[in-house]
């Protein structure tokens, strides 16, 4: 058994810019932990799970291979990164590293895309798809949305009974189905021989006809539109539907969310995780994560929803809330910090109020997700969470609402409202 | 004006000049040599002007410059002709009231013109800070006027200590916390409790009001017994 996690590349994960400028987007900490060490976690905690590959078109980076180190000692299983010489598709990787994924004997293995928060329930899916016990079924996870929200993400129509997928489509622009697609699957070997037959019909093409794109290669193949669709209905793709968490993470908004569904988790999975009040310590409201170098006034107020990264400084009387505070940021006397990044070794100064807009899905609605925001709206930068770069000087006694502020500015006053460069 | 006929008796009783001042202006209030000035030139009323620099946002006075008489009034010029305003502070004797009746009357508007064609109006220029302070924000610019008069004049009754920055009054019955910054120009009235960590300027904070701690206030005026919380902009 094995897993392999499809970690895109600097060209995808635009919209999480300028968080993104940094950190490779999968390495990005929610919850207080690199994003895809989330999907480690869970696959490493399946048994019978042998390997674990990362997949994408980032170039070798340091930050990347430290810790895929780290995450191989602490997870004692061999973890590799497999580097895709072009943007290769979600289905174009993994067919080209197909003999890698199968060596070994794979009898099965899961696809899960890094830029999703999930409770990753793979045991259930492995067992759901045991019951079948065909090597040519495949399994989606899915999830419910609500009818507007579907339209966003890949949706299934499936027989209630068998649970097999009879449609599927991409993003459609009017009603398919309420269940979508999560992102995460269970492939068998025969799966590559399907991918094969998409790869040869663009090969044809490709001669058939100039391809307006220049960039547009055959081995380019996108699991969703082009395999899924072509397999609903051929009793070989089924659904595995799932009521527990799950969100896309594509924008520094959904960042937030998703810590929020972690750090809830936390209290089953990791309460070690969490920050407990204690006398002489921090007021903590909700689930908090502090990491154990920070540093953290007894005076300050910190929850819900906040993670406190490596070597953060917080000072007397601070109040933060619903917000993610990077390594070696340094948050100064009484200021409030709320729905807000505050990226790495950045300083907020004394009194000063940085605030964002949250994005959250309607509470009121179960199936609610994360709107895809887009950034301005009529010409108007839409209310979002407030986004402070790398090394970004706030000065002190201002307010900085519903801003971007690009790494390595030093602001001289208030802003409202805009991107500052 | 129609209220003066309302207590003319009691005005014209000791047949002494009397002081008629708008309440809503700040100043050094004048009163002793606005009496002595109205005394020596012996007309029925002086009023004192002020010196602005926008004179056309207002009504302004012309006056003859030897003797400081009035000579008419003209309501927000178009073209410069004269930058004194009048300050709201009058003082008149008692033959006044046979001009006003009781009702509803505007002194500037019905009065003053008829007693500057008399050449019985006066005007002395004032010394010092003035203010309208009608509107709030202006109560506020007041506010920073007086407190820098007080501090050439009386600069003892300016509150001073660690944390104090600039002019800063404080009620002696006030209760301020630690490691707040206040001021410059902020006065605290009696009974008012600001928590720890509190920053303030350029505020007017009426009795009984609490601010919570963590809190950052400029250009405010809180109201009597109010409440601001904590970590509030």
């Amino acid at each position: 058994l094995k897993a392999v996690i499809l970690i895109g590349g600097p060209q995808k994960g635009t919209r999480f810019r300028p968080l993104s400028f940094e950190v490779p987007k999968p390495l990005f900490p929610v919850a207080g932990v690199p994003m895809v060490q989330h999907h480690i976690e869970a696959c490493a905690k399946v048994p019978g799970m042998k390997e674990i590959l990362l997949m994408g078109f980032y170039q070798p980076h340091e930050a990347l291979s430290r810790f895929l180190l780290s995450a191989q000692q602490e997870f004692k299983i061999p973890i590799r990164y497999l580097q895709e010489y072009a943007a290769l598709g979600t289905g174009g990787g993994i067919y080209h590293f197909r003999d890698q994924i199968l060596s070994g004997g794979a009898e099965a293995f899961f696809v899960l895309n890094a830029d999703v928060c999930s409770e990753f329930p793979l045991q259930e899916m492995l067992e759901f798809w045991q019951g079948h016990r065909d090597a040519q079924s495949f399994v989606i996870l899915g999830t419910t949305a609500n009818r507007t929200q579907a339209l966003n993400y890949g949706c299934i129509v499936a027989n209630s009974d068998t649970q097999e997928v009879q449609h599927y489509v991409e993003k459609p622009s009017t009603f398919v189905s309420e269940i979508i697609n999560c992102g995460i699957y269970l492939f068998t070997p025969a799966i590559f021989q399907h991918i094969g037959e998409v790869f040869q019909r663009n090969q044809q093409e490709l001669v058939l006809e100039e391809s307006s794109n220049g960039w547009q290669r055959a081995e380019v193949i996108r699991l969703e539109q082009d395999v899924f669709t072509a397999l609903a209905g051929s009793g070989k793709l089924y659904v595995y539907k799932t009521d527990g968490f799950w969100s896309q993470i594509k924008s520094a908004g959904s960042a937030i969310y998703a810590s929020r569904l972690y750090l809830n988790q936390y209290s089953k999975s990791h309460p070690e995780r969490l920050a407990q009040n204690k006398p002489g310590g921090p007021v903590i409201r909700g689930n908090v994560y502090i990491h154990p170098t920070a540093s953290i006034n007894s005076t300050a107020v910190l929850g819900p929803n906040v993670s406190i990264g490596e070597g953060v400084t917080v000072g007397a009387g601070v109040r933060v809330r619903e917000s993610i505070v990077l390594h070696g940021a340094s948050l100064h006397d009484h200021t409030c910090v709320l729905n807000t990044i505050v990226g790495w070794d950045s300083t907020i100064g004394r009194w000063a109020r940085v605030e964002g807009t949250p994005s959250d899905p309607n509470p009121n609605d179960p199936y609610a997700k994360i709107d895809s925001e887009t950034l301005f709206r009529d010409g108007r930068l839409t209310p979002s969470i407030t986004i402070l770069g790398c090394s970004v000087t706030i000065p002190a006694e201002v307010v900085i609402l519903n801003s971007i502020v690009l790494p390595h500015k030093e602001l001289s006053r208030s802003y409202k409202n805009q991107i500052i460069l | 004006a129609g209220p003066l006929a309302l207590a003319r008796d009691l005005l014209a009783e000791g047949e002494e000049p009397f002081f008629v001042l708008n309440s809503d202006v700040i100043c050094e209030f004048p009163f002793a040599a606005l009496a002595r000035f109205h005394r020596q030139h012996g007309g029925e009323g002086s009023l004192v002007v002020t010196r602005v620099e926008e004179p056309a946002k207002y009504g302004v006075v012309v006056i003859e410059p030897d003797t400081g008489r009035i000579c008419r009034f003209v309501e927000k010029p178009r073209v410069f002709v004269s930058n004194k305003i009048n300050a709201g502070l009058y003082i008149f004797s008692p033959g006044i009231l046979k001009r006003i009746q009781l009702r509803p009357t505007s002194i500037e508007k019905e009065i003053f013109p008829a007693m500057a064609q008399e050449g019985q109006l006066y005007a002395m220029e004032l010394q010092g800070f003035w203010m309208d302070i009608g509107q709030p924000k202006d109560f506020l610019t007041g506010m920073c006027m007086y407190l820098q008069a007080l501090r050439a004049q009386h600069p003892e009754k300016l509150h001073s200590g660690p944390g104090v920055v600039g002019n800063v009054l404080v009620d002696p019955s006030a209760k301020i916390g630690a490691n707040c910054v206040i001021g410059p120009n902020v006065t605290i009235g009696a009974g008012v409790v600001v928590e720890d960590g509190v920053r303030i300027k350029r505020c007017t904070v009426l009795q009984g009001a609490r601010i919570r701690s963590h809190s950052w206030l400029e250009s405010c005026i809180v109201g009597w017994s109010c409440s601001v919380g904590q970590w509030v902009r």
